[in-house]
């Protein structure tokens, strides 16, 4: 159960690239244990480190600007998070204080991963994200009004469907909300087992 | 009674509503779960932390693929560092909650989504999800099969539903016959390359046209295998005669009079005429070249003929060691690798095996053959492949992911160019600094054996 999200304001870190992909945002090596935790170290381990395995930063790497050491929000370019559906991605991310990835566009795994991890992604066209990189100011992220705004009065809005802004701004725990639902669900089940009996293979196999 | 005309993702859509609930999204019934050891024991064990039990597991599976060690007498030993535990983990969270486990030395065992169909388990108009982007493979079924996370994998595990938005439909319609040598892989990088990695939009893609109804089950799975690295949800084809046929008899698929009845209700499983789509595709297979990747993006990919594009990115070139405008065929290469969801199948073995019979490698390339499940292996032994793939100084090896994607165990060594008929050219994808080109079986056979990089059409 994540931190219900209204709205963040921070200096967002410009990581501009097309097709950032999950085995970049948490390499399938840095992820050691079969726990959630304990992954903010391998985040970006490719390219923020000298040498893989390593913990040497490399200086030319965003995150390692120290003006960036407290951003809580991504700048991204196309199909942010694709490839590998690992959660660990956004737990890595999350772990490491991001709340918000505004990007050109997500990969859908990721998308949903975020949701349930207490981060918003935003997409946005790439002319305003590239006026959130430039301007080198902090940025607004306010999901209630579904608006992202720069320092400067200039406002963006965004869109988000109801359901996964609603599991954001309440940080509820999805099972329990559905579990809400368990009624609806046995009486489906009934319905559907002598609908598609070859469907419950408890009974058949 | 007259009904507007559906998309079969529809009818599977509206077939699984257990509730609506905010705007455009839904409770959907979840029929089959899938897990595995990379991420199966962190959401066994947090549902079970969390006094929450699998509501039904007898349709929930388990196998041990992501990072068991292929290599000939394994055990729970892995090289990954530490990743004995994960196998382990979750044979002990498997074993606790019920579910069957196709465990390290099961003869079952093999890759997810090489064994579901396999087995059955996979069936037209079922809802199937697996923490694994590449569940998409399974809709070659019919069935709307999707990845999703370890979150998304308890919910779904407590409440056999999960909540979802409705996605968008696309259709990507393959006219005309493929060319030799010109198979379901080099169809779906040319659909990327044209449309762009993110093109899919999370969306579910039906593939469709003359093209795809020619092609086997196997090649449809290849099709629908990376749809995910087009962005979409999952790839579907409307299930057939030749679906129907794969299926029937496996285990887990129903039989005698169940066969029947869910043959009836399988037959309604296809788009409507009129059914209308959010986006359409059109192409050409019969236009086709081999296509093969020359960055690090599945959306990097040209026909085996072209050239790098004069306009590529610095970096990707930079990590590739490739120059802009220069041709891909003839570039040398270190290693080459056949296995995969993607291309791990028997036709994909055959298919490389044609190439290779007779013939070696070139000097100083490695090269391994995963088959993507023990049944495969078998079924390719019995054929005399694994003395083809051995003779030409291939490994042949036991079933697994495998060096699809390094975890921090085997690997490529870091500036070595593997041509792979997996799915993935990322950055590190294979090794840190590894250069992955990924094509079809065909090209990586030919390429081991020229030790560059080839187009299949002028061996085969």
């Amino acid at each position: 159960m994540a931190e219900p999200f209204e709205t963040l304001t921070s200096l967002p870190m410009p990581l501009l690239r097309d097709n950032v992909d999950t085995d970049q945002i948490i390499p399938s090596r840095e992820m050691k244990s079969t726990g959630k935790t304990g992954l903010a170290e391998g985040l970006f381990a490719g390219w923020r480190y000298l040498a893989a395995g390593g913990r040497d930063p490399d200086p030319a790497f965003v995150m390692n600007d120290p003006r960036y050491a407290e951003s809580a929000i991504i700048l991204s370019g196309r199909n942010f998070g694709c490839g590998s559906s690992r959660e660990h991605a956004v737990w890595a991310l999350a772990e490491a204080g991001f709340r918000v990835i505004v990007a050109e566009s997500f990969a859908p795994i990721f998308a949903g991963n975020c949701v349930r991890n207490g981060i918003v992604p935003v997409a946005l066209q790439a002319d305003a994200i590239a006026s959130l990189a430039e301007g080198g100011t902090p940025v607004t992220v306010d999901l209630p009004r579904l608006q992202v705004l720069s320092d400067d009065g200039r406002a963006w809005r965004f869109s988000i469907d109801d359901e996964s802004a609603a599991m954001l701004r309440e940080g509820l725990d999805a099972i329990d909300l559905t579990l809400k639902h368990a009624d609806d669900i046995s009486a489906w089940q009934t319905c559907d087992r002598s609908a598609r009996p070859w469907v419950y293979l408890g009974e058949n196999v | 009674m007259s009904t507007a005309p559906r998309t079969l993702f529809e009818k599977i859509w509206a077939d699984h509503v257990v509730a609506q609930l905010a705007q455009g999204s839904a409770l959907l019934a979840i029929d089959r779960i899938f897990l595995h050891e990379r991420t199966g024991a962190a959401a066994l064990n947090s549902l079970a932390q969390a006094g929450r039990v699998v509501a039904d597991p007898a349709r929930v599976f388990a196998v041990t693929d992501h990072i068991v060690d292929t290599r000939p007498g394994r055990d729970d030993r892995t090289l990954m560092p530490g990743g004995q535990a994960f196998i382990t983990e979750t044979r002990a969270a498997a074993h606790a909650a019920g579910i069957r486990l196709f465990d390290v030395n099961d003869p079952e065992q093999g890759i997810v989504h090489v064994i579901s169909p396999e087995l059955g388990i996979v069936l037209p108009g079922l809802t199937l999800i697996a923490p694994d982007s590449h569940t998409c493979t399974q809709g070659a079924f019919g069935a709307l099969a999707w990845g999703i996370g370890s979150s998304e994998a308890e919910h779904a595990m407590a409440t056999g539903t999960l909540r979802l938005k409705k996605p968008g439909v696309q259709r990507a319609t393959f006219s005309g016959i493929p060319a030799g040598c010109v198979t379901p892989k080099d169809m779906i990088l040319a659909l990327i390359a044209r449309h762009g990695a993110g093109g899919g939009k999370g969306c579910v893609v039906e593939f469709a046209g003359e093209a795809v109804d020619a092609m086997n089950m196997e090649g449809r799975m290849t099709l629908c295998n990376m749809a995910t690295e087009f962005a979409a949800m999952s790839g579907i084809i409307a299930p057939d005669e030749k679906a129907f046929a794969w299926l029937e008899g496996r285990r887990y698929a129903p039989s005698g009079a169940g066969w029947d009845a869910a043959l009836q209700s399988w037959l309604q499983l296809r788009s409507d005429p009129g059914a209308t789509f959010d986006r359409e595709y059109a192409i050409d297979a019969g236009e086709l070249a081999p296509m093969v990747s020359w960055g690090t993006s599945p959306e990097h990919s040209i026909p085996i003929t072209g050239k790098v594009p004069e306009d590529a990115n610095a970096r990707v070139l930079e990590y590739i060691g490739l120059e802009a405008g220069q041709r891909i065929a003839g570039v040398p290469i270190n290693a080459a690798f056949i296995g995969s969801c993607t291309n791990g199948r028997l036709s994909d073995l055959r298919l490389a095996a044609k190439a290779l019979r007779g013939r070696r490698v070139a000097s100083g390339v490695k090269a391994i053959c995963v088959p993507g499940s023990m049944q495969v292996k078998r079924e390719a032994e019995a054929e005399g492949l694994h003395r083809v793939f051995l003779n030409a100084g291939f490994e042949w090896r036991e079933s697994g992911c495998s060096m699809c994607f390094f975890a921090g165990g085997e690997g490529f060594a870091p500036g070595e160019r593997v041509i792979s008929s997996t799915n993935r050219n990322f950055e590190g994808r294979q090794g840190p600094g590894v250069r992955t080109h990924i094509a079809s079986p065909a090209t990586v056979a030919v390429s081991a054996l020229a030790g560059r990089i080839t187009d299949p059409r002028e061996v085969m």
